[in-house]
């Protein structure tokens, strides 16, 4: 049964990569498409009968766009399932956790104060961002973890979130600050918050790509480790585990990941909510099934996502974190009606 | 049945002390128990039990006190110390959603490399596991949806998938109707036949602890207060004095019958 969910969740992305390049101002038949893309498989030459002109928005263009949001929503789904494991929290995620916010003042700190507020400066990523947003990522889950412990022992599910809120809420103040103080830059650094899927390039991809691979590896490696940690610290160390030493290297992969997703794309959100929740509901509650599984369907729902956002007000496109939080909102109320239980 | 005194004891603990937040819990506790041998230490509430059971199973830092099986507790991994210690606590987490099959599983994570997945050795081990406590029908049901009689089981089941020799069950008891109580301390003691297991509980049911105990260790206020055979320790006097209870305590057939009588006024 669990295989099923596998093949679905391939499929998923297959489709989620065929619509993005397909759909959009100039729509190319899928066919003619997929035949595009496997050409880029060395040795494969198939006639696709697409001119030039429409190669080049397929393999320039659509491409790196799709491939980007494939690679984040695989990655926020991921980080998000992992932060839920880790914190034993059905609603622990990248964003309310308050860790998109750390990366988020990292990236407007490195834009505003490095001199990177001219226009255009941010088109291609610098190095340095995504560093900064793994920096302000694990500052935001020291603190909110810090805070959330603050209620002593009886470490309830409900005040980790309130915490996130907390930290959220200070961290975003810090970043208006700065705007404030920086006006020059509020201009790429909200190009940038409202989601750059837009402007993607292989560039973007490229740089996005090592810290996805090394976020995904750890998290996969360590999947099982998620499901001895379900049943309490004590229980999990007279299993053998070092449960501490497990979730600091969990919390570090899962912010690494999503940091590598927001320095790339912004700020969207829920993606870390709905699809491991999803996956919860139709595949089982084991980690060791949520994890590979949310990042495929994540991979697939935010490249989906992303075609709803720009064909949805053609010509003009809908910032893709708007369109997140529209489906995320209602989401979010089902699961914290399911999750009443294990809140209180 | 009489405990073979061949070979290291399985629990060694000389002068144990344990305190938690600057308050003693544990002083100077000393505790040995025979391999095969089954030991239900009891004592009035506070008395410190849980504790010396968590020291015991390796849970907190107790430099230089405690021997498993001949080798000093802190010489031992984690991992390798929970393939010779297995621990059922008062009241188990029960993760939401987990299957039967699955926490069952997580016993085998001692043996599962840290970067690995189960192999298909640990897949049987826990169906056998599963068969011998008759839980066979259950693998795929929801842990959380099981009876308590059935929740305790699978707790046992875990533990025994862990293969250890040694098992520490903190009031297994404790959330068990009469007849549910029996049924688990039966399964208990036939596997400890069956595999040669080592028990070390907790309990506060009295009469029933003295069943099942072939020696008990009584605690009171962080002390060994009596050692030794279920008659030995389960007198009048003793409970009248660490427990302040009224008591009556009448021969059974497997044990001494604690029953509790309603003090004279005075």
């Amino acid at each position: 049964m669990r295989k099923r969910w596998w093949v679905a969740g391939v499929l998923a992305v297959l489709v989620a990569l065929l619509a993005g390049v397909s759909l959009g101002p100039v729509s190319l038949p899928p066919g003619s498409v997929a035949a595009e893309l496997l050409n880029l498989i060395p040795g494969v030459h198939l006639d696709s009968g697409l001119t030039e002109r429409e190669i080049a928005i397929v393999t320039e263009l659509r491409l790196p766009r799709v491939v980007l949001g494939l690679l984040v929503g695989g990655l926020l789904a991921l980080a998000g399932g992992c932060y839920q494991g880790v914190f034993r929290n059905p609603l622990a995620d990248p964003y309310l956790l308050g860790v998109a916010a750390g990366a988020g003042l990292a990236v407007t700190a490195v834009i505003a104060l490095g001199g990177a507020g001219r226009q255009g400066a941010i088109s291609g990523l610098p190095l340095t961002i995504p560093l900064a947003a793994f920096a302000g990522s694990l500052l935001a889950v020291t603190m909110t973890y810090l805070l959330g412990a603050a209620g002593g022992r009886s470490r309830s599910p409900a005040m980790l979130i309130l915490a996130g809120v907390a930290v959220s809420a200070f961290l975003s103040a810090g970043q208006t600050y700065l705007l404030q103080r920086h006006s020059d830059s509020i201009q790429p650094v909200y190009s940038w918050l409202l989601g750059r899927l837009a402007t993607a390039g292989w560039h973007d991809v490229l740089l996005v790509l090592p810290y996805a691979a090394l976020t995904t590896v750890v998290v996969l490696l360590h999947r099982r480790e998620l499901d001895v940690l379900a049943v309490g610290d004590d229980e999990a160390k007279s299993l053998g585990l070092h449960p501490q030493r497990s979730r600091y290297l969990l919390i570090a992969a899962a912010s690494l990941g999503t940091a590598a997703a927001v320095s790339a794309t912004g700020l969207i959100g829920f993606v870390g909510i709905i699809v491991p929740h999803t996956v919860r509901l139709l595949a089982g509650s084991s980690y060791r099934v949520i994890l590979p599984l949310s990042l495929l369907f994540g991979a697939a729902f935010l490249a989906l996502t992303d075609v709803v956002a720009r064909t949805a007000a053609a010509p003009a496109e809908v910032p893709i974190g708007v369109v997140t939080a529209l489906l995320g909102g209602p989401f979010f109320v089902l699961v914290l009606r399911t999750a009443r239980r294990v809140l209180t | 049945m009489s405990p073979s005194p061949a070979g290291p004891p399985a629990v060694e603990v000389r002068g144990l002390h344990v305190s938690l937040d600057g308050t003693p819990i544990l002083i100077g506790v000393d505790l040995t128990v025979v391999a095969g041998e089954w030991v239900t230490v009891i004592g009035p509430n506070g008395a410190g039990k849980s504790t010396l059971l968590r020291a015991v199973g390796g849970l907190l830092p107790a430099p230089q006190a405690i021997t498993l099986f001949g080798t000093p507790s802190t010489a031992l991994r984690r991992r390798d110390r929970a393939r010779v210690v297995a621990t059922v606590t008062q009241s188990p987490v029960v993760p939401p959603g987990m299957s039967v099959l699955d926490y069952v599983l997580l016993g085998r994570t001692p043996y599962i490399p840290p970067l690995g997945r189960e192999s298909t050795a640990d897949i049987e081990a826990v169906h056998e596991v599963l068969d011998r406590l008759d839980l066979t029908g259950f693998h795929s049901r929801e842990l959380a949806t099981l009876s308590g009689g059935e929740r305790q089981r699978v707790f046992l089941a875990r533990a025994l998938a862990q293969g250890a020799t040694l098992l520490l069950l903190d009031e297994p008891t404790s959330a068990l109707d009469i007849g549910h109580q029996q049924e688990v301390l039966e399964v208990v003691d036939q596997l400890r036949h069956a595999h040669g297991l080592t028990v070390l509980a907790t309990m506060h049911d009295l009469s029933l602890a003295g069943e099942y105990a072939d020696r008990m260790v009584m605690l009171a206020d962080g002390r060994v207060v009596a050692t030794g055979t279920p008659h030995e320790v389960l007198t009048e006097r003793l409970l009248a004095t660490h427990y302040r209870a009224s008591v009556r305590v009448v021969p059974g057939t497997n044990g001494p019958l604690v029953v509790p009588v309603r003090p004279r006024r005075a």
